[in-house]
């Protein structure tokens, strides 16, 4: 047993309103930049739906995630590092910018710059980020089946319907929804991570953080095509790969992930997992997928066991981080109310980002059927007649088996119908905690959590221990001295590495295009035309002008 | 690790791998650990990395308040993050973090975005004609009138409006034109000709205020918003007395029921949506209500699919069911006990004879209890003779006590007001025990009433549209000739709830769909299930009696911004009271539609309307403002007789509904302003000039013909608005209904208004028909705004402003109890300033310009009959007195007439000091009395005082945070002791105990600087609002009133079934009544919803229900041009539609649209979605065509905004002023500007777009 320590995410689905407010966060903290405009590292997807980038669950197309040979080895499905070495300079299974979108802006300036006499009221023309070309008709984003938009153009291509050979009809009474909030899983055996032909990426031993070292990335993008959940993404500025960093300098201080403190719904959970790291590769190798989830499971170590506290102690975990992992939400809705679960566990990557999946409504047929209105507890626990099928979540948490889901939703039906006789004044109904095998007290403690989830309660997060040995640094030489050094080197502040806006730099044949446009469509005298600024050189409009310009015209 | 895994043919790539970086292979080499990382991610510490975190809040329309840190790095704002810093709810509850939205997480995009607008800019065509003029005169005020009196550069620079060729000026330049403009408006058509648009002011309550200072000091217009927007529940004044009152969100955890009925919360209330979802966990059901397929519908237990607009037949079934079951069968105790202290319901309505029946007339007063009168006071049915001798008789409703007959209940509006009301004004019934039904009398007889329906058919032709008749039996008892029953029985009736042995029509059961109320009846109207209806009715009456009330319907825009939203509410409303639920925690009514709350009222009111220096402040009526100003009255017509009443009894008839906004106007009822034919400047001078009081020369002026109001002839050029300027708003890229008429008639520019003007016979009576409506009424639009807007573009001059993050403001909403403050992060970039700064300077300017073109003036200001005030007393019974006979009275038959001394050459001094009348006459909210010496005193020796002027020795107020300050220490909610004296003051008027509410607060002082150091506070419980915060509880409205009898502001003191005003009986909505969306068919000869047919290109096109709900991706039309929202929405305007429309006009998802009606046209894409409702279209409202709109195929123009299609539609009911709470307050009443009924035509366009 090798003890080893990782922070994990639990998302409550029940809870998710679908805001985005997350991505946003995300974005404008760590991706509202240069060659970045298009990579969400946090996005929120509309289930059923097509996702971003677009089908990316479907792995016959991108060959993501790990194989299991009929020996029982895996290997990667883009093939064995030696095919994909091969293919590196050609890399098939890679979704193009069409598949996540091509990143638009507008051309704002154009609205107070139109010229006197214009014929019509001014208008901002949408135009490409890439290329500055006009994109008259915007044909896809990174959220466009959001709430069910063009559902009958897409939903049809969700793989998990295809992959769970479920119809689902596009008519109102059948309808149902909810969101899907994604980051990187940081996942215990990530294909991104053994496809990196440079060894840019690795998993963070303190941590379990998995990153792209930037000095290192080399560009090949084996990275991007062989993890399943597409959450690595190309710069196409720098030529290098960048990804969800699990904000670890704010993990490092003891604070949440962005996506998670900023998360309205309340809905994200961190915490420490103590996991047996000599045991990942046998997990991620069963036979069969259905047995993912619990040996996934059985991989992490219960951190009340004395045996493991002391492997643990052994293996250089921290005194703190031990005791994290025995406050760990994270370790209480996996292991001791067995609600969360693994998303997509037959991509063998054992990931560590887990779901609590949602409730539904009933269906109105049923309400219509007079079904006994006088006792709420039938209706709130009609898990039957459920609007999502179960099968659908089943195809996304546990390669489906629909009985760990089940057992989920029950669990969240009986709390709400026990604590309804609590907030009726009375006391809990143990038959109902009994019928779903908890006791009440931990009904009573899980809707502690799951309700009033304290920040305290969501977020248990050990601090860095600096004065352990670490650092890339402390390893000695530095190895970009073997192969050349990289172009990722930090940029200093500035308005367009926070916002972009003044970065909409392009390829030198969109600049020339937009140079093109721009000379054809006079913009106001003074002001730099974002379009063709490539952010280095001066640019007199976009900042105040110094004192003696004075202010007029 | 087994040996079969590492024997994987790529180890030694993998190894190799491990070479490269020096960390730790795992034993399959499929992975490497490396400890650390620090120096290989330099790039994403450095990132992170920030110089200060400052923290802030949101100056959106959305209500949210909510707390944001911000970060800045090298002077340059980063990125905001929801702060967590709010005070904590307790043990048991979830707490208010994080609040915030995708939105809000965008905003801090705007800072340096090439929207933002950066210097000053002035229509270009203007600017030159100014500057020639200027040139030649030399003085800027000459100059202006040389600009726009010349009807050549006039039209010229109005026609020039929304096409471009804006320029670049100075603050300098563009300040002296604007207050030039000021002053020559004053100077030559009055004062109350300058409007100022601004709106919500909690959101930024600085901001506000310092722009409605700055035109209540000079005299201008302030527009309301509330009502404007369609947001103010009409319901309210008319069932509480109170504009709105709504529980905190964190209520919402309390409740045991929850309705969402029209309110998508997780989008439009996504800061709090949490607390929907924890309360499920807490054994909450959730019932979602809507057309569609929302999000809110994910959560619901139940999903009611309704047809849009029909939710007030819903109600009524499902009052049928309580009111069956938990009233009349099981006789509940604690609903009865409600209904009997807390409602109308016990009070007597007197009878009134009609073909061979009776119809609902009017309470019972004391004033009928007179010798001749209604009821002899011998009568034995009387337990107190003296009864018409009381004091405000007329305003004394009577109930019958059992055991001494009619008797006065106390608490009624005859106690409010006067000395002999003191003490009594309560609803403690103390010594009189009420009957609720007649029913429990021994006299009672069985008689039969006519009550109104409207949903049936509807037909061509002169009567109600869909009106009928139905026959219904009542106890009544007989007292000499008249018969007298209670509002219970009437609203029994009305509920088709039968009693043995009594007369009329009733259903046989629940499932009887002849009658309507029930179940059955409803299901054909809405499409939701009889059995549902019947089942959630019941669940939501069986909660309220297990929790003691706590049942909750959260209601919203789906249902609130249609004609008849009042009487949807009042459906709703009458639910939450017959089963105990208003004044409950976890109960009662949650409105959450643009409803705001400045919880620092009373100051605030004090800064933000000068009423430290002047009284009363011009207020208007936005929607009777801008429905007369954009001429959309030329183009509507619409008699009253087809909305009415069949059973009315003709105070509305001959009149189109254009008229009955005149009638109220000239009645007092609602404001005017402009109000008369001359300036009130003008009026003044020639008062002194004649001699006489400047009162009776107005009136004598109205008598002789030679005045007349404004209203009444409103394309009179002299009768113009002149300037309209608007701040923290986008009127024409969000809320303009009927944008296109906007366009044509104020600005004079382009339109697409696809309407035509009504014929002669249409046309109204009481206005004056120019044969040539009037274009550009307003001479110069001024925008102050971070951002380009539609308003923006449209504007004469455009002065840039500070964002959110950039200034000193205070926030506060009803969704959380704390107030709290805006703090710079960044001082504002380029020229920008302010909304403080620039209204400050525009004051400075001002003032210099007077000194030479206006000096000191005498104002007149006609003033409506005021709510909370003894001006509720002018209309005895809700009576609408024949002018003719009576004559005209100001403040009784119309509006008051109240003369103020403006020095124009002080605005400035005014404007940065608190004046005299704060602490010399005091300050009211809501008939509550503060007096505020101390705190005056001490914002002196805290913030300085003026030295000379007429300010001198008056506390400064001129910065932003010093107003901050004034506002908080004046008002009960952020400083204790005024809190303390004010529920003194309300005690002594109720007698009853109050004073705990504010204990232990009395200390309490909340100043500028604490909100700045400490995030949001806790706000202290005061007599400004009727709920409570004492002691940590959550705010839910009207807890005072139910555990301390604080009457409700209404006529009986209580909440209000019954409604006796002659034109509510005259609309036939004396009480809670089903009222379908307006058939636009047949009022207006729009398609009928659900026809097919050819464009005039061929096209096919299907005609469907317009519904312009909130948007996911914008705060109205704030965030819909940021780039984050754009792409995680679809990149411009869209409308939603259900495959099944869609593919009636062979449109598919992402194809470009024409949307079309008599108003205008809108060119969008389609999302088609199967979650939409055939026959209705969405088109998320305020989406601005600026981003992305092509031209339109239908007018050759760009395509419209949502309001392209919508139009003001005026309700007569909503005009109702003058009579107990239904008399004007600033957006407690008025006319709404709904647009949730309207219809459009949907085609699909050639693919083929141009810009």
């Amino acid at each position: 047993m090798k003890v080893m320590a990782q922070i994990a995410m639990v998302m409550n689905l029940d809870k998710c309103i679908g805001c985005h407010t997350c991505s946003v966060t995300c974005k404008q903290a760590w991706t509202n930049r240069t060659g970045a405009e298009y990579m969400w590292f946090n996005n929120v997807e509309t289930r059923p739906g097509v996702g971003y980038p677009h089908t990316w669950e479907d792995q016959d197309t991108w060959h993501g995630g790990w194989a299991r040979t009929k020996k029982g080895r895996l290997k990667p499905r883009s093939g064995g590092r030696l095919a994909r070495l091969a293919k590196i300079f050609a890399n098939p299974d890679l979704p193009e910018l069409v598949d996540y979108y091509e990143p638009w802006s507008y051309e704002y300036d154009k609205l107070l710059s139109a010229p006197k006499d214009s014929a019509a009221f001014p208008v901002a023309r949408p135009v490409s980020q890439i290329t500055g070309k006009p994109m008259d008709k915007i044909t896809w984003g990174p959220n466009w089946d959001d709430d069910l938009g063009g559902s009958t153009e897409t939903m049809s291509q969700d793989p998990v319907l295809a992959q769970m050979n479920l119809d689902v009809r596009t008519e109102i009474e059948q309808t149902f929804m909810f969101y899907l909030p994604r980051i990187c899983e940081h996942c215990l055996n990530p294909t991104c991570v053994a496809a990196c032909p440079s060894g840019a990426m690795y998993k963070r031993a303190e941590d379990g953080i998995v990153l792209v070292d930037q000095d290192r990335c080399r560009g090949w993008r084996m990275c991007v095509s062989s993890c399943p959940y597409k959450k690595v993404y190309f710069n196409h500025t720098t030529g290098k790969a960048e990804k969800c960093t699990l904000c670890y300098p704010r993990l490092e201080a003891g604070q949440p992930t962005i996506c998670s403190e900023t998360c309205v719904g309340r809905l994200r959970y961190l915490g420490v997992l103590l996991y047996d790291a000599d045991r990942v590769g046998e997990a991620a190798a069963v036979e069969d997928p259905q047995d993912l989830y619990p040996a996934q499971r059985s991989v992490l170590l219960d951190p009340y066991d004395p045996q493991v506290v002391a492997a643990a102690r052994r293996d250089g975990v921290p005194e703190s981080w031990i005791q994290a992992a025995q406050d760990s939400p994270i370790w209480a809705l996996i292991d001791t109310y067995e609600v969360a679960l693994p998303l997509h566990p037959e991509y063998r990557t054992l990931p560590m980002v887990w779901y609590i999946p949602p409730l539904s409504p009933v269906v109105d047929q049923v309400t219509a059927s007079g079904n006994d209105g006088e006792d709420h507890k039938i209706l709130l626990t009609a898990l039957s007649t459920m609007r999502i099928p179960l099968e659908y979540l089943a195809g996304l948490f546990t390669a489906g088996d629909t009985r760990p889901v089940e057992r989920s939703l029950r669990r969240l039906a009986a709390m709400r119908s026990y604590m309804r006789d609590v907030n009726l004044g009375g006391a809990g109904d143990e038959d109902i905690a009994g019928a779903v095998g908890m006791s009440g007290a931990q009904v009573e403690d899980m809707y502690r959590l799951l309700a009033i989830a304290k920040y305290d309660d969501r977020y248990v997060i050990p601090t860095t221990h600096p004065e352990t040995p670490r650092g890339i640094a402390a390893l000695g030489q530095d190895v970009s001295d073997l192969i050349g050094a990289g172009d990722g080197s930090p940029e200093a502040c500035s308005v367009s590495t926070f916002h972009g806006q003044s970065t909409l730099r392009m390829t030198s044949r969109g600049r020339a295009a937009a140079a093109a446009s721009a000379a054809s469509q006079p913009s106001t005298p003074g002001r730099v035309n974002l379009l063709d600024w490539g952010g280095d050189e001066h640019a007199s409009g976009l900042f105040p002008p110094a004192p003696s310009e004075g202010s007029d015209r | 690790m087994t040996t079969e895994h590492t024997a994987d043919p790529a180890a030694p790539i993998f190894r190799f791998g491990s070479f490269l970086r020096r960390g730790e292979a795992s034993p399959d080499t499929r992975q490497i650990f490396l400890t650390g990382g620090r120096d290989a991610d330099t790039f994403y510490r450095d990132r992170w990395s920030h110089d200060k975190i400052v923290r802030s809040t949101h100056g959106v329309n959305c209500t949210g308040s909510c707390s944001w840190n911000v970060y800045v790095k090298d002077g340059v704002i980063t990125w905001e993050t929801q702060a967590v810093d709010y005070p904590s709810t307790g043990p048991d509850m979830p707490e208010y973090e994080p609040r915030g939205c995708p939105r809000g997480a965008a905003f801090s995009w705007y800072t340096y975005s090439p929207t933002r607008i950066r210097y000053p800019y002035v229509r270009g065509v203007l600017l030159d004609a100014y500057r020639a003029a200027k040139a030649r005169l030399g003085d800027p005020v000459l100059a202006w009138r040389d600009v726009v009196e010349n009807p050549v550069t006039s039209s010229a620079y109005k026609r020039a409006r929304g096409k471009g060729g804006l320029v670049r000026s100075s603050w300098a330049e563009a300040t002296e034109i604007a207050a030039a403009a000021h002053v020559y408006t004053i100077k030559r058509y009055g004062p109350d000709r300058l409007a100022g648009l601004s709106v919500i002011p909690a959101m930024s309550m600085i901001s506000y205020g310092a722009g409605s200072r700055f035109y209540e000091l000079l005299g201008g217009t302030m527009l309301s918003f509330y009502d404007w927007y369609a947001d103010l529940p009409v319901a309210s004044p008319q069932v509480f007395g109170d504009q709105t009152d709504v529980p905190e969100s964190g209520d919402w955890f309390n409740a045991g029921y929850l309705m969402m009925w029209g309110s998508n919360i997780p989008v439009t209330r996504t800061p709090d949506a949490h607390f929907m979802t924890e309360a499920r966990y807490h054994g909450q059901k959730v019932v979602g209500i809507s057309p569609d397929y929302a999000d809110s519908t994910k959560f619901a237990d139940e999903w009611l699919r309704i047809s849009p607009g029909t939710d007030g037949a819903l109600a009524m079934a499902m009052g049928h069911v309580i009111l069956s079951e938990f009233h009349v069968r099981e006789r509940t105790p604690y609903f009865l006990q409600y209904m009997t202290r807390f409602t109308d319901s016990p009070f007597l309505i007197r009878l009134k004879a009609r073909d061979n029946a009776f119809v609902p007339g009017k309470f019972l007063v004391a004033a009928d209890v007179a010798t001749g009168g209604v009821v002899e006071p011998s009568s034995s049915a009387v337990r107190d003779e003296t009864l018409a001798s009381t004091p405000h008789a007329a305003f004394r409703p009577l109930v019958w006590d059992r055991v001494g007959g009619i008797a006065d209940p106390g608490g009624t509006l005859a106690d409010h007001y006067g000395p002999e009301g003191e003490g009594r004004w309560n609803l403690d019934l103390s010594g009189v025990d009420p009957v609720l039904s007649i029913s429990e009398l021994p006299g009672a007889e069985p008689v039969e009433l006519l009550l109104p329906r409207f949903d049936l058919p509807g037909a061509a032709g002169q009567g109600s549209v869909g009106a009928g008749v139905v026959r219904r039996g009542v106890p009544a008892v007989r007292v000499g000739d008249e018969y007298l029953t209670t509002v219970y029985d009437v609203l029994l009736a009305q509920y088709a709830v039968g009693r043995e042995g009594l007369p009329g029509e009733w259903p046989k059961g629940y499932d009887d769909a002849t009658v309507p109320a029930t179940p059955a009846w409803q299901e054909e109207l809405t499409g939701v299930p009889a059995a549902a209806a019947e089942r959630i009715g019941r669940e939501f009456a069986r909660n309220a009696e297990q929790t003691g009330g706590r049942s909750m319907i959260v209601m919203g825009a789906g249902t609130n911004h249609f004609f008849h939203s009042d009487e949807i509410y009042r459906t709703f409303l009458a639910l939450t009271t017959m089963c105990g639920t208003q004044g409950v925690n976890g109960g009662g009514w949650a409105h959450y539609v643009g409803q705001e709350k400045v919880r620092p009222l009373t100051g605030w009111a004090q800064h933000a309307f000068a009423l430290d220096w002047h009284r009363p402040p011009r207020q208007m009526i936005s929607a009777g403002f801008f429905y007369l100003l954009t001429d959309q009255w030329r183009y509507d017509g619409t008699p009253v007789a087809r909305l009415a009443s069949p059973l009315s009894e003709g105070s509305l008839d001959g009149l189109t509904t254009a008229d009955t906004l005149v009638e109220s106007m000239k009645r007092g009822w609602m404001p005017s302003f402009p109000t008369f034919s001359r300036s009130s400047l003008l009026l003044g001078q020639e008062a002194r000039e004649a001699g006489v009081d400047p009162q009776d020369w107005v009136v004598s002026q109205l008598k002789s013909g030679d005045l007349r109001f404004a209203c009444e002839d409103p394309d009179d050029p002299e009768n113009f608005p002149r300037i309209l300027t608007s701040w923290r708003t986008n009127l024409l890229g969000s809320h303009a209904k009927g944008a296109e008429f906007f366009y044509r008639h104020v600005l004079g520019t382009d339109s697409a208004a696809q309407a035509e003007e009504v014929p002669e016979e249409r046309r109204p009576k009481h206005m004056t028909w120019r044969e040539t409506a009037a274009a550009g009424k307003i001479d110069l639009l001024l925008t102050l705004d971070f951002r380009n807007t539609s308003t923006t573009l449209y504007s004469d001059i455009v002065l840039p402003a500070a964002t959110w993050y950039e200034k000193s403001d205070l926030s506060s909403t009803d969704m959380h109890p704390f107030v709290h403050a805006f703090d710079a992060a960044i001082d504002p970039p380029w020229e920008a300033r302010t909304d403080f700064q620039t209204f400050q300077t525009l004051a400075a300017l001002v003032s210099q310009l007077a000194a030479r073109h206006l000096g000191v003036q005498t104002d007149v200001v006609a003033a409506p009959i005021a709510h909370d005030s003894p001006d509720e007393f002018a209309n005895p019974g809700g009576v609408v007195p024949d002018i003719a006979t009576v004559g005209l009275v100001p403040g009784v038959t119309m509006p008051k007439l109240i003369v103020t001394e403006r020095d124009y050459t002080a605005i400035l001094d005014k404007f940065n000091t608190i004046g005299p009348l704060a602490d010399g006459a005091g300050m009211m909210t809501k008939g509550v009395r503060f007096s505020p010496h101390r705190e005056i005193a001490a914002l002196g020796r805290l913030n300085g005082t003026a030295e000379g002027g007429p300010g001198d020795g008056r506390p400064l107020v001129d910065t932003d945070a010093k107003a901050a300050d004034m506002v908080l220490a004046l008002s009960g909610t952020t400083n204790g002791r005024l809190a303390a004296e004010g529920f003194a003051d309300l005690a002594r008027r109720t007698g009853t105990e109050l004073a705990s509410l504010a204990e232990g607060s009395e200390d309490r002082r909340i100043t500028f600087a604490d909100l700045q150091a400490h995030g949001p506070q806790p706000v202290v419980t005061s007599p400004e609002w009727s709920g409570s915060e004492h002691g940590g509880r959550r705010y839910s409205a009207f807890v005072v009133n139910i555990e301390h009898s604080r009457p409700f502001h209404t006529l009986t003191g209580r909440q209000h079934y019954y409604l006796d005003h002659d034109w509510m009986r005259d609309m036939g909505e004396s009480l809670p009544v089903f009222r379908p969306p307006l058939d636009l068919h047949h009022l207006y000869g729009e398609a009928a919803v659900g026809s097919t047919g050819s464009a005039p290109g061929g096209e096919a096109q299907v005609a469907v229900r317009y519904l312009t709900p909130h948007n996911k991706w914008s705060i109205h039309s704030q965030y819909f041009d940021n780039l984050h929202m754009l792409t995680l929405g679809r990149g411009g305007q869209t409308i939603w539609m259900s495959p099944a429309d869609a593919d009636k006009v062979g449109v598919r998802d992402n194809d470009w649209i024409e949307a079309t009606n008599r108003n205008g046209v809108v060119v969008a894409r389609a999302v088609v979605s199967h979650r939409m409702p055939e026959g209705t279209v969405f088109m998320y409202h305020a989406q601005e065509r600026t981003m992305g709109t092509p031209l339109s195929e239908t007018s050759g123009k760009r395509g419209g905004v949502h309001n392209s299609l919508t139009r003001v539609l005026i309700k007569p009911s909503h005009l109702i002023g003058g009579y107990a709470q239904q008399t004007y307050a600033f957006n407690y009443i008025g006319p709404t500007g709904n647009q949730r009924d309207e219809v459009t035509l949907i085609r699909r366009r050639s693919q083929e777009v141009q810009f």
